[in-house]
Formats: C-alpha cells, sequence, structure tokens
C-alpha cells in the first residue's frame, strides 16, 4: 500500500513537472508538516464533467488530487468527511485569457516630436521590431497576486491561463492554478500558448502604423523564423526569431478588436498552416458563417453593453441603429456561437468586476445558450484547447482536485459558491452550513422594540414608522453579530449592538445613544405579508432577472443584418433576371448611345441587347425617359478600408496590402452604389515613394471582404510622388526622402535592388531571405503588377518616366495627375494613363497650376484618362465630376462618360469584364432618370453582377424600416431604464473617411 | 504660321504676367436680348430684355412685341436661348485670405486668440488671387469673406469679385460677426466615437458672459478706457452688424436663437446641417439659415443617404429663408453645382437660384442693391450659354458687375492655351 502510494506521488511529481520538485528543494525551517489533504465529500452531486452528473455521489480527495469518484464509493478511514447533502460539486472554471499576476509593460514616452523610429530600441540581440516580443515567457514573470486571485475564486475560477497583453507578438501565456502558494506550486504548465494581437502596445517603434502594417509585419516573420531556422541562423544571431521558432508548435490565441479581425487573423494564419484561438469581442454573431468556415475556436467574453440614456431624442440620434441592435442582440452571441458548432470557451476580461461573471453566463443562458453548453466552455474546452484534460477541466481519478461546491445549480438564480477548491486546498467563500438570516425579526433593544428586515443579502434595516427605514450596519462573522444604527432619522448618535446569533434569536448588550449598557434580543418572525411585497420590490429594481426574461419571451428580437448597420439586408437579394426595357442605352462600345432600346441580363451578365427583345425572361423594368449605363467605376477610393490607409512609416511599404483590410461593415459603400458606383479600387495612401498593394473591390453590399473583391483582377500598388512623400507639412521630417530629387534615388535604390533580389532568387543562394517587400518590386519587374502613381507637377511625372524607362517597367497610372497636361505626350508615348481630379486644385503648393481642363488635354494626346474621386463623399457623384469635362475643354459627352467607366476599367485592366454594356460582360448597371451627366441626374437603380443591390424606391421602404427598429430598440431601453437597468450616457460611433495623406498610428491600441 | 505661333506666345507671355485687369466702369447703355432671365426673386422671363447704365438696371422685362432702338445702346447682346442670371453670391468664404491652404504663408484667415469680434477681414482681403477670376468665370460675381479659427472669429464683409484692392472690392464693409457655436459633442477619432462635450456647459458660459459684459460696455456712457473688441461689438447690439452662427446640430440652433435673443439679436445659423429637424421654430423666430455643402455625407450611417441632398427643399418647405454656401476658397465656384444636385433632388430651379442670389443678398443685407434682376438694382448678372446649374451644357460667356464688363479669363485658361498651342505646334 505504501508503494502504491509512493508510486502515485511520483506520478504527481512527473505530472506536474519541477515545480513541486521546486518546493522540495527549499530549506525548512522547522519539522516535516505535509498533510494529505484527505477529504471525503459526500451525498453531493458532482458534475464529473459538462455532461455527466452523478447524484447523491461521493468524492475522495487526496494529495490535491481526485481519487475517486461515485455513488458507492466507501469511505476511506482517515478522510475528513464533508457532508453535501443538497450541495453541488463541479469542476472549477478556467479562464484562457488573463493577465494575472504578470507585470504591466511599461510605456515609454511617446516621441512628442513625432519622428520617426526605425528600429527597435530594445537593447540586446533581439529582432527589429520592438512591438514582437516571442521571447517574452509568462512564467518566467509571474508572481502569484492574492487579491486578484481571490476575486477569479469568487466567480468559481481554479485556473487562469495568463500573459503579458503588449504587443503584436506577446511570447508565452502560461496556465496557473488560483491558489496561495509558491509560483513553483501555482504553474500548471510553463509555456501554454503564442499570444497574438494586431495591437502595437507600449512599442514606440514606427513601423507598423496601420492594421495592414501589423498584418505584413506577422506574415514577414513567419517568413524570417523558417529562413533563421534553416540557415538564417548562420547569418545572425536572433533571440526574438529563435523564440519564435520554440513556440511556434504551441497554439495560438488572437487578441481580435472586432470581428472582421477575426477573418484577418485566420486568413492569415491559414497562409502558414495555422488556425488561430480568437480571442473575440462579442459582436461574432455579426459576421457567424464566414467565422466558422475559418474553422477557428475561440475565446469569448461575457460582456454585454449597457443600454444607452436615450430619453432625449436629439441625443438618441448620436446612437447608431447598429449599436441598439447589438445592445439587444450581445447577449445572443454565444448561444448563436455554440449552435454554429464553434468551439469556445469564456473569459472575464473586459468586464468590470470578475462577479459580473456567472450573471452575465445566467444572462447568456436567458439568451438561449444551454447549461451544459456552457458549462462545457467554462471547463472542458479551455482544458482541452491548452491540452490540459487530465488534470483540468472535469474531476475524475487523477485530475487536480480544483472544484467548487454550490448551494444548487450553479446556474440556477440564487445559486451560491461556498467553496473553491484549489489543488486539494479550501478557499471558503460562504460556510456550507452558514445560518440563513432572511426574514423579519423582532429587536429589542432596552424597553424600545423595532422591526427589523434582513434580505437575502444579509442587508439590515429597522422600520421607524410605516414610510421610513433606517439602514442598521451589520457585521456577521460566525456566530457572532454587531448591529449599529439611530434609533430614529434625526438621531445621529447610534445604538452598538453585540452578540451570538442562535436558532429562532439572536441576542447580547449593547450600548444606547448616551453610552448606557443594555441587553438586547432579536426575534425570528418567520415570512410575513411584508416580505413578499419585499421581494417583489427586489425583483424589480434589482436585477430585473424575472421581469426581463418575461419580456424576452414576450418580444422578439430584432433580426441580424448584412452588414449589421442601418441600410443592411437580412437576407441578400435575389438573384432575378431582368429585362430592361426602352432605355436609352450608353453601350460606350462602336454603338454609341442607343436610343429605346432593351437590355437583358441573365446569370449576372448581360445576355442581350436591342430593340423590342420580347422575352418572357425575369423581371421586365420599363426604362422609358431613363438612361441605362454601365457602373461608375472609382479609380481612386479609400472607402471600405479598416484601420490606416497609409502605412506611412518607411520609404517602401511594398510589403502591405489593402486587401488584407477591406471593409465590408462601412456605409460609404451602400451610399456610393446609390451614386451609380460598382467597382472601385482601394489605394494605399500617398505617404511613401513605394506604397502598398492595393484591393479592387465591387460595391457588394453586405457581403464579406473575400467576397467582395474582384475576381481576377490584377494586383495593384500605390507609388506616389511629391509633397506627400517630402512629409512636406511636417516641420521635424527625419525620414530620407526630403526632396524630389531624393525621391528618385528610392526609385533607383529599390528596383537596383529588386533585381539583384530576383537573380538571387532564381539561384537560391545560400541564405536567401524571402522579402515580401522587395518580392512586390519584383511583381512590378515582372509586369505581374501595375503602379498606380500619386503625383502632381510635371517635372516628377517625366522623371518616374525615365526611372522606368530605363530600369525596365512601365507606369500604368499616373493618378491625381493635376499637371498631366503639360506632359501627356510623354505620358502617351509611355503608355501611361491618366486618372485626374476634375478641377481641384489650390490646396497646396504643388496643385497651384492644376487646370480643370487637365483631363481635356490628356484625353486629346491619347492618354488613357479618368476622373477619379480620392473623397467618400465626391464618389456619390462622379457623373457630375464627368461632365466637368464637357464644360471644361469641349470633351464631347460620349468621351466624358467613359471618363469614369470605360477608361478607369482599362487602367485596372478589367475593362474585358466591366466598363461597357456588352453581351457578355458583367451586368454592373445603373438606371439614371436623366441624362447621366446631368447634375440633374440620380441613380433610380444599381446592379452588380445582376443583382439589384440599389433601389431608391426600396430605400425609401428602409429608411421606415430603420427609423421603426429604432423606435422599438429605443422604447426597449427606456422600458428598461424605467425597471432599474442601468444606462450609459450616449456615444455614438463614427467611423473615418479616408484621404491619401491620413497617416495617424492606428495600431496604439 | 511660324508668326501666328510667335504671337500666341507673345500673348500667352503678356496675359502669365498679371491678373486680368479690373474692368473699366460702364460707358453708355447696354442691353442684353432674348435671354431667358432667372431673376433671382423666383421668376423667370423666357425671352427677356434687360438693359442697364450707369451700373444700374433700366429695365428687367419681358422683351416679346417691343421693338429696341439699337442705336441708343454702345451694346446689344443677343442672347437668344441664352441663360441670364443675377451675380451669384459666396457666402462665408475666405476666398482671398487663403490662397494655398497648406502653405502656411499664404494663409491669412484664422488670427490667434479665442475672442475676437475686432478682427476684420477686409484688410487683408487680397484682389490678386488667383483664385477670384475662377469664381466669376462660373457666375460668382460677389462674396462675403469671412475670417475664422476663434469662438467669436471676427468680422466679414461683402465684396465685389472685380477689383484693384479691397478698398474698391468692399460692398458692405464689416457687414457681421462670426461666432462658433460650441459644439455639444465631440468626437474621438482614435476610438471613433461621439459623445457628450464635456465642457459645453463652460463654453456656453462663456459666450453669454462675453455677450452680457459686451452689452453692458455699450450701455455706458463714461468709459474709462475703450475696449476695442467689445467697441467692434457695438453693431451687434445696435443692428448694424449681422451676427453668424456657425452651428449644426438641431438643439444648438434652438438654444443658439433662444440664447441671443435676450440681447435681441437674430442670428443667421451658418452650417445648420440640422436644420430641416427645427423649421418651424426657424420660420417661427425669422431666423434665416446659410446652409452648409449640399455635397456632403450624411451626418449618421442612419441618416437618410440623401439628407444633405434634400435639405434645401425641406428649409424652402418649410418657410425659412436660406441660402447656399460652402465655406471653401477654390471649390467655391461649384456652388451653382450644389445647388443643380440640390434641385435633382426636388428644390424648384429658380428656388435654386434663389439660394445663390436674393436669398443670399438679404440674409447679407445686401438685397436693395442686389441679388435679383430689378430695375434699380445693380447691373450684376452674366450670361451662360447654357444652364448655370449644370455642369453638362454651362458655360458662362459674358459678366457684369455693376455694369462693367468683367474678365473671364483666367489664370487656368491662361495655361490651356498656353498648353494646347504646345500640342499644335508640336503637329
Amino acid at each position: 500500500m505504501r508503494q502504491v502510494k509512493l508510486l502515485s506521488l511520483m506520478l504527481v511529481l512527473t505530472l506536474l513537472g519541477q515545480n513541486l520538485l521546486a518546493q522540495v528543494t527549499f530549506q525548512r525551517n522547522g519539522v516535516y508538516d505535509e498533510r494529505e489533504g484527505f477529504y471525503a465529500f459526500t451525498n453531493a452531486t458532482i458534475f464529473k464533467s459538462y455532461n455527466e452528473k452523478l447524484e447523491n455521489a461521493t468524492m475522495i480527495i487526496k494529495d490535491g488530487q481526485v481519487q475517486m469518484i461515485g455513488q458507492k464509493v466507501l469511505i476511506p478511514a482517515g478522510a475528513v468527511v464533508v457532508d453535501l447533502k443538497g450541495k453541488f460539486i463541479y469542476p472549477s472554471f478556467i479562464d484562457l485569457y488573463s493577465s494575472y499576476g504578470l507585470p504591466e509593460a511599461k510605456r515609454v514616452d511617446r516621441n512628442f516630436r513625432r519622428t520617426q523610429q526605425f528600429n527597435s530600441n530594445k537593447e540586446g540581440a533581439y529582432g527589429w521590431n520592438q512591438a514582437l516580443k516571442p521571447e517574452f515567457r509568462a512564467h518566467e514573470n509571474f508572481t502569484t497576486d492574492e487579491k486578484t486571485a481571490r476575486g477569479y475564486r469568487g466567480a468559481g475560477f481554479g485556473t487562469v491561463m495568463t500573459h503579458q497583453e503588449d504587443g503584436i507578438s506577446r511570447g508565452t501565456a502560461t496556465l496557473v492554478v488560483l491558489g496561495e502558494d509558491t509560483e513553483h506550486q501555482m504553474i500548471l504548465k510553463e509555456k501554454t500558448a503564442h499570444m497574438l494581437s494586431f495591437k502595437k502596445g507600449t512599442s514606440p517603434q514606427s513601423y507598423p502604423g496601420s492594421l495592414m502594417g501589423g498584418i505584413a509585419l506577422l506574415r514577414q516573420t513567419y517568413i524570417d523564423a523558417n529562413w533563421y531556422k534553416h540557415g538564417g541562423k548562420n547569418e545572425e544571431l536572433n533571440i526574438s526569431l529563435e523564440a519564435w521558432n520554440e513556440i511556434n508548435s504551441l497554439p495560438v490565441v488572437f487578441d481580435i478588436r472586432e470581428k472582421l479581425e477575426g477573418l484577418r487573423a485566420n486568413k492569415l494564419g491559414r497562409e502558414f498552416g495555422k488556425t488561430y484561438i480568437l480571442k473575440g469581442n462579442g459582436d461574432e454573431y455579426q459576421r457567424l458563417n464566414e467565422l466558422k468556415a475559418t474553422g477557428c475556436s475561440m475565446i469569448l467574453p461575457v460582456k454585454f453593453p449597457d443600454a444607452f440614456d436615450v430619453e432625449d431624442p436629439y441625443d438618441a440620434m448620436l446612437v447608431s441603429l447598429a449599436q441598439l441592435k447589438h445592445w439587444e442582440l450581445a447577449p445572443t452571441n454565444l448561444s448563436r456561437i455554440d449552435k454554429a458548432g464553434i468551439e469556445f470557451t469564456l473569459t472575464t476580461a473586459g468586464l468590470d468586476k470578475k462577479s459580473d461573471f456567472l450573471r452575465n453566463v445566467k444572462r447568456a443562458i436567458k439568451h438561449g445558450l444551454s447549461e451544459e453548453a456552457a458549462l462545457k466552455a467554462m471547463t472542458h474546452t479551455p482544458a482541452k484547447m491548452m491540452g490540459m484534460s487530465n488534470q483540468i477541466g472535469s474531476l475524475k481519478s487523477g485530475t487536480l482536485a480544483n472544484f467548487i461546491i454550490t448551494s444548487e445549480n450553479v446556474f440556477n438564480e440564487k445559486s451560491k459558491i461556498h467553496h473553491n477548491w484549489v489543488k486539494g486546498k479550501v478557499f471558503v467563500l460562504k460556510k456550507l452550513n452558514e445560518t440563513d438570516l432572511e426574514g423579519n425579526y423582532s429587536l429589542k433593544v432596552g424597553d424600545q422594540t423595532f422591526k427589523l428586515m434582513v434580505d437575502a443579502n444579509n442587508r439590515m434595516k429597522v422600520e421607524e414608522n410605516d414610510s421610513t427605514t433606517i439602514a442598521v450596519n451589520s457585521k456577521v462573522s460566525n456566530d457572532l453579530i454587531t448591529l449599529t444604527f439611530s434609533p430614529t432619522k434625526k438621531e445621529s448618535n447610534l445604538f452598538r449592538l453585540s452578540g451570538t446569533i442562535g436558532e429562532e434569536e439572536w441576542s447580547g448588550n449593547g450600548t444606547l445613544i448616551d453610552g448606557s449598557w443594555t441587553p438586547w434580543s432579536a426575534k425570528y418572525e418567520g415570512t410575513p405579508e411584508k416580505k413578499g411585497k419585499d421581494k417583489k420590490i427586489e425583483k424589480k429594481t434589482g436585477q430585473g432577472k424575472g421581469k426581463k426574461s418575461k419580456v424576452l419571451s414576450k418580444n422578439k428580437l430584432g433580426d441580424i443584418i448584412y452588414p449589421f448597420m442601418a441600410h443592411g439586408y437580412k437576407e441578400r437579394p435575389k438573384e432575378n433576371n431582368y429585362l430592361i426595357k426602352n432605355a436609352t442605352v450608353w453601350t460606350n462600345e462602336k454603338d454609341g448611345i442607343l436610343e429605346n432600346t432593351d437590355v437583358l441580363v441573365r446569370n449576372g451578365k448581360v445576355a442581350e441587347i436591342g430593340k423590342n427583345i420580347n422575352k418572357d425572361i425575369g423581371i421586365r423594368i420599363d426604362g422609358t425617359g431613363m438612361h441605362l449605363t454601365c457602373g461608375v467605376i472609382d479609380e481612386h477610393s479609400h472607402i471600405a478600408i479598416s484601420r490606416g490607409v497609409n502605412e506611412c512609416t518607411e520609404v517602401s511599404t511594398a510589403e502591405v496590402s489593402i486587401a488584407d483590410v477591406v471593409d465590408s461593415e462601412d456605409i460609404d459603400i451602400y451610399r456610393q452604389l446609390a451614386g451609380g458606383v460598382t467597382t472601385s479600387q482601394l489605394l494605399h495612401g500617398s505617404c511613401n515613394p513605394i506604397g502598398g498593394q492595393s484591393a479592387i473591390i465591387k460595391l457588394r453590399w453586405g457581403f464579406s471582404p473575400e467576397e467582395m473583391k474582384f475576381e481576377g483582377a490584377p494586383g495593384f500598388i500605390k507609388f506616389a510622388l511629391g509633397e506627400n512623400v517630402k512629409k512636406s507639412r511636417s516641420s521635424t521630417n527625419n525620414r530620407f526622402p526630403d526632396t524630389r530629387m531624393g525621391v528618385e534615388q528610392v526609385y533607383r535604390d529599390y528596383f537596383t535592388r529588386a533585381k539583384e533580389y530576383k537573380i538571387a532568387n532564381q539561384q537560391k543562394e545560400a541564405g536567401f531571405r524571402r522579402d515580401l517587400d522587395l518580392e512586390t518590386v519584383v511583381e512590378i519587374l515582372d509586369g505581374e503588377r501595375y503602379i498606380s502613381c500619386h503625383s502632381y507637377v510635371q517635372s516628377e511625372i517625366n522623371m518616374l518616366m525615365h526611372v522606368a524607362d530605363e530600369m525596365d517597367f512601365k507606369v500604368n497610372t499616373f493618378t491625381h495627375i493635376l499637371e498631366g497636361y503639360k506632359v501627356a505626350d510623354k505620358m502617351a508615348k509611355h503608355g501611361a494613363g491618366g486618372s485626374t481630379f476634375s478641377d481641384w486644385w489650390a490646396y497646396k503648393y504643388e496643385v497651384v497650376d492644376a487646370i480643370p481642363y487637365n483631363a481635356a488635354l490628356m484625353h486629346e494626346q491619347g492618354v488613357t484618362t479618368a476622373i477619379n474621386s480620392d473623397d467618400a463623399e465626391m464618389a456619390r457623384r462622379l457623373n457630375q465630376e464627368a461632365a466637368k469635362a464637357v464644360m471644361y475643354g469641349g470633351v464631347s459627352e460620349e468621351d466624358a462618360w467613359k471618363f469614369v467607366t470605360l477608361n478607369p476599367a482599362k487602367l485596372l485592366h478589367i475593362d474585358h469584364k466591366v466598363g461597357s454594356i456588352k453581351e457578355g460582360k458583367d451586368a454592373d448597371l445603373v438606371l439614371w432618370n436623366d441624362n447621366p451627366l446631368s447634375v440633374y441626374a440620380r441613380a433610380e437603380m444599381t446592379f452588380v453582377d445582376g443583382l439589384k443591390l440599389f433601389d431608391r424606391k426600396l430605400d425609401l421602404e428602409i429608411r421606415k424600416e430603420i427609423a421603426s427598429e429604432r423606435n422599438r430598440l429605443i422604447q426597449k431601453m427606456l422600458t428598461n431604464k424605467k425597471s432599474g437597468g442601468k444606462t450609459r450616457p450616449v456615444r455614438g460611433k463614427k467611423s473615418r473617411h479616408y484621404h491619401c495623406d491620413d497617416s495617424e498610428d492606428e495600431m496604439i491600441d | 504660321m511660324k508668326v501666328f505661333n510667335i504671337i500666341l506666345i507673345m500673348c500667352l507671355a503678356w496675359s502669365m504676367t498679371a491678373q486680368p485687369a479690373p474692368a473699366s466702369p460702364q460707358k453708355g447703355k447696354i442691353a442684353i436680348l432674348g435671354a431667358i432671365a432667372h431673376l433671382g426673386n423666383g421668376k423667370v422671363i423666357g425671352n427677356s430684355l434687360i438693359t442697364f447704365e450707369n451700373g444700374k438696371l433700366l429695365a428687367v422685362e419681358d422683351a416679346t412685341g417691343i421693338r429696341i432702338d439699337r442705336n441708343s445702346f454702345t451694346k446689344v447682346i443677343e442672347a437668344n436661348g441664352k441663360h441670364a442670371y443675377p451675380g451669384f453670391i459666396a457666402a462665408n468664404t475666405a476666398l482671398g485670405l487663403n490662397e494655398v491652404s497648406a502653405v502656411r504663408a499664404t494663409r491669412d484667415d484664422n488670427e490667434i486668440g479665442y475672442l475676437n469680434p475686432h478682427i476684420r477681414s477686409i484688410v487683408a482681403y487680397n484682389t490678386d488671387s488667383k483664385v477670384i477670376p475662377t469664381l466669376r468665370s462660373n457666375g460668382m460675381l460677389m462674396a462675403q469673406i469671412v475670417p475664422g479659427g476663434g469662438r467669436i472669429d471676427g468680422q466679414s464683409s461683402v465684396v465685389q469679385l472685380d477689383a484693384w484692392n479691397w478698398e474698391d472690392a468692399a460692398y458692405k464693409m464689416d457687414d457681421g460677426i462670426y461666432l462658433s457655436y460650441p459644439s455639444m459633442v465631440s468626437w474621438s477619432w482614435r476610438t471613433r466615437t461621439i459623445s457628450k462635450n464635456k465642457n459645453y456647459g463652460k463654453q456656453l458660459q462663456e459666450v453669454e458672459d462675453y455677450f452680457t459684459e459686451a452689452h453692458a460696455y455699450t450701455k455706458n456712457k463714461k468709459l474709462s478706457s475703450e475696449n476695442l473688441k467689445f467697441e467692434a461689438m457695438r453693431g451687434l447690439f445696435d443692428g448694424s452688424k449681422k451676427l453668424y452662427v456657425k452651428t449644426n446640430a438641431a438643439k444648438s440652433i434652438m438654444e443658439a436663437v433662444l440664447l441671443f435673443k435676450k440681447f435681441n439679436i437674430i442670428p443667421v445659423i451658418v452650417g445648420g446641417g440640422e436644420s430641416w429637424m427645427v423649421g418651424d421654430f426657424l420660420r417661427k423666430h425669422n431666423v434665416p439659415v446659410m446652409l452648409s455643402k449640399v455635397h456632403d455625407l450624411p451626418d449618421h450611417e442612419d441618416s437618410d443617404i440623401d439628407q444633405p441632398f434634400k435639405t434645401p427643399r425641406m428649409l424652402q418647405e418649410a418657410g425659412v429663408l436660406w441660402c447656399f454656401q460652402m465655406n471653401e476658397v477654390a471649390q467655391s465656384r461649384n456652388l451653382p453645382f450644389q445647388a443643380g444636385h440640390a434641385v435633382g433632388f426636388g428644390l424648384d430651379k429658380e428656388d435654386a437660384v434663389s439660394g445663390l442670389t436674393l436669398n443670399t443678398a438679404k440674409i447679407l443685407g445686401v438685397d436693395k442693391s442686389v441679388g435679383s434682376l430689378e430695375v434699380g438694382k445693380d447691373a450684376t448678372l452674366f450670361i451662360s450659354s447654357g444652364d448655370a446649374l449644370d455642369m453638362r451644357t454651362n458655360h458662362v460667356e459674358t459678366a457684369f458687375i455693376q455694369g462693367r464688363e468683367v474678365s473671364l479669363n483666367t489664370k487656368q485658361k491662361v495655361l490651356y492655351e498656353k498648353f494646347k498651342t504646345k500640342y499644335e505646334i508640336q503637329k
């Protein structure tokens, strides 16, 4: 027997690794006093795991471990027996997203002169970027923290995974139990996960300054780590890359700010064979299918937004429909994710108080989450995610004795946690046999009698008369009780009573207001009528749970809409065939403008153009008196981009891509559909000579970011010249180049290096390191990626064409190109197109010579000319901007119209699909009520791939729906407030509208 | 051919050296015959006769059946089928103060200081701004020059856009004082949230206190020393200056009107993005609105997508006196097309013209002499071969300011001709 015990002890030691041994290695001051912690818990309802419940069962624990659980377990001699009749035992909960016991990263003062920091300031042989700290080890920095641990234990937790929440790579997390012994014993597994995020945290380094930069940085780091493993180490010692490789096989937890970041993170992960565990933020239900498709699992918060204070109707306008709806639907997030079959666990992260955790889980259960799923998410799943199912997350022979004892089913409204056992050591939260004091008492103090009322939380008050009550300060400690109160409201002196709690009566001695001693007693008077009333009031004013659940069953919840904002739709518009009859059709083809013409749309394509098509196909639309055109194409747009249009930090950021940060949830998409736009190139800003890659999208409102991308469109990259590149508006620029002379050298340098890189790549030189920046430049040389170059004055335009000719590449498009009219002949010769503003000028020095005749002059010289917006507002009326070419320079209407349709399609190399109305081309069509070049013209319907994504008549209906849904939710918030629910001041969400030169750091938090 | 080119280049060289010179005063009588005259007061005359002398309109009438003695005119302009309009007015612009906004040295629009009622825009108004001719060439013949930057920005002046210097440009000097009303909300781009402005109460109190003190000052007959700022405020209390209050929120509009009512001031609301929500209130209190840009995005993602497009129509329907403005410099030449866009969203076309002319003149207090084609008023008008509100057909051919035929040439046209010539020579 003794041998067996020894064996099992050995087993424990092996299981727990060095940590237990560490303690063994310590000096002892005194005699051997280890206890076995041998307990038998009897008559309990035990959840061995989330789906295995034993009634009337016994659990034996010893040496911090569970020994046996069952209904017919014999109680061994020597065990302390704890009778748990009526009580419940659960495995204690696990939180995988915590900073428990770790020091906060110190924020270095940011550079107030706003000069750039190009490399890491961290001393030592670490990696180049300070936001990457793969070498950080949580277990090496962990210290127990009693106060925080107590908070977790009070909420039922026994184990947390903790990490330092700072940086893009935050190094490893460690799994610790929440006891109060030394760290050696609390650390359960030292390295459990690699923690990542898209937040730069305290890093003062400039790069990355945008979300796309953060994504590119991670991508390059995966590549660098691989390079390092395969020979790179011969070139340099790099602690960070070494550390990255060391932890590369751990599970990765990715902290995301919002649902789309989850898609982005997992898209990135997929490139390197990773599926991340997303630490979400509670809005995942809004893009559930897409998230499900990534195959990821999640760590989810149970923080639900409070209602807004919407009593003032003008104030309420600040709050968007999306915010109102999220308030209502956020508590359904967990149940929806569970039903979708996504594996998830829960975290207390984001909660103001840990004690809100169970309360909010119960709320989620009211909103459809099953108790079993909730328990699974709090126990089984996190243990499984971290490969620790043999020790935590369930109770069976051999697991840690990490469990809680509750007064009843843990999800019951009034359930209380009595004990939280951590590795076989008890933490008492509420004594098992604690007397329930709730009730009314007749309190006698000397010759005075009071009515004393005690509620379920032991809050006490006495009644002065029918309408006035006086709060009683009370302190209960085991069987001792102290009460202090003033006998009347007006009296400032207090009665001070102290005594013991008996079964039916409390009694003792105390002092009156004059300080004289007197005996007192309080006799229990049961549950009189009055108490019932009190309870009702409490239900109303308290957490309002009972009432809310009733409301919930009565009122249906609102629908999820896509995107999750006003003007989003419940279901995607149906694919239909359309026959548009008798319109004036601007074909942009040889046929020119055709009067009284029909266009048939079938399967998303233009199927037929002709007079009197009388096929019985699809829905007929009367186009009499109307003009039908192809959709407007915006060569230069910055809508639908998340967190940063510029990666402004280096002269070349060819590695970043707008395609990584397309934002499908931007109202400008819908607004621009209403202006007839169907395709946009989302360009990187103009902060650097070689900017980032662009994304060409169709304005598929309601679709996911990936679905919006223009299928088969070629790659583009933004180049930029002039004032923005030189950072002319900064008085403290420390970045090369500072003149147009330097700009030329940047190109010569990069293209020279790219050529060398290409050769090195082809020859597979030893130690060759893939460089995503140069690789992109090589794509330009290879003709696989086109340039759209922000440019203004003739000298710089000329310069870039010279560099291009000499270095053997082409400038596909000069965008803005306000002095294009001065060098239009040269541009035509080079084969560059020009995509310009109609009439902007005089806002900065390099545009003082801009003229509104620019488009006309370039066009006349044979330059493929387009007019673009670069602006979310202007893009709503690009038809008018095209018309200005008629006014300034007398371009024909047909040609002017091509400036915003066919010509940008040509510049983007997508004119085989869009840009004209031609049989076989995409049915991207706009029906206008007037000549589209007229200022009076309105787009009445806009089709993308034959889907009617905008209809002005339908829009009027949508407005009514928005108004009525807003009203329903506002009324619901008001009702919630009336019944005592929490509210917060109005705070609206308003996204930014990007322009070329926006360059604030978007990665700090 | 060679000679022709040389002459062309010489002409260009000449025209590049200076801005077009201001026109000489009108000599003799001028008649415009047959134009579709948009009077600015909501009326149109399909076939009009417009005559003017000494810079004032002599006749604006239906030409049908009228025979004119051509010899009695120094100039008769045949304008059959063309459109005539009163000169458009660009209110609330830093034109002539702010030449190239990104170049600090060229900016004279924002003075240091928080309460700047003494600051006067007119003295910094640069008549040689290269931007001014580009406005004229789209029919903008007058403007209100406005400083910015503080809580009280300073004083505006109304100018005509063809002058040698600010003295002869001035049409109504120091017409009013601009005030940026405190905003009830503040936006943080970092969190992308709008929340209530925590300092709102304090900021508003500052404004009220300032007006109270200034008002008391103006009543003091025995001043121990003169306060330039309060002196500048005098006009607000005696009615000789207008108070222009920049604010957008519906609640702020109502609050501002009631606040200044205490001082017997009826403010002009500038911006008024949400003025359509309080149309009845504005009409009841006779408060006019200089409306913010039509070409603007709706305030909220929940807003009607066409809200800024239809706001002018809604104010018109509510019976509020309003006008267009866009608080831009170079872009101000597009004001007529913003008006056109509002027509596309239901505003009557002649009401749109009023919003560029007579309504503006009324709001600026210059409607006795300009703003419409009515006898006795200034001959400040222009002719477009097409619809001046529609870039598809607009082409301004002739323009008069106080009877003077002004140059429609611009730096931009000169550059256009210059490079057209370059390419012609290359052919």
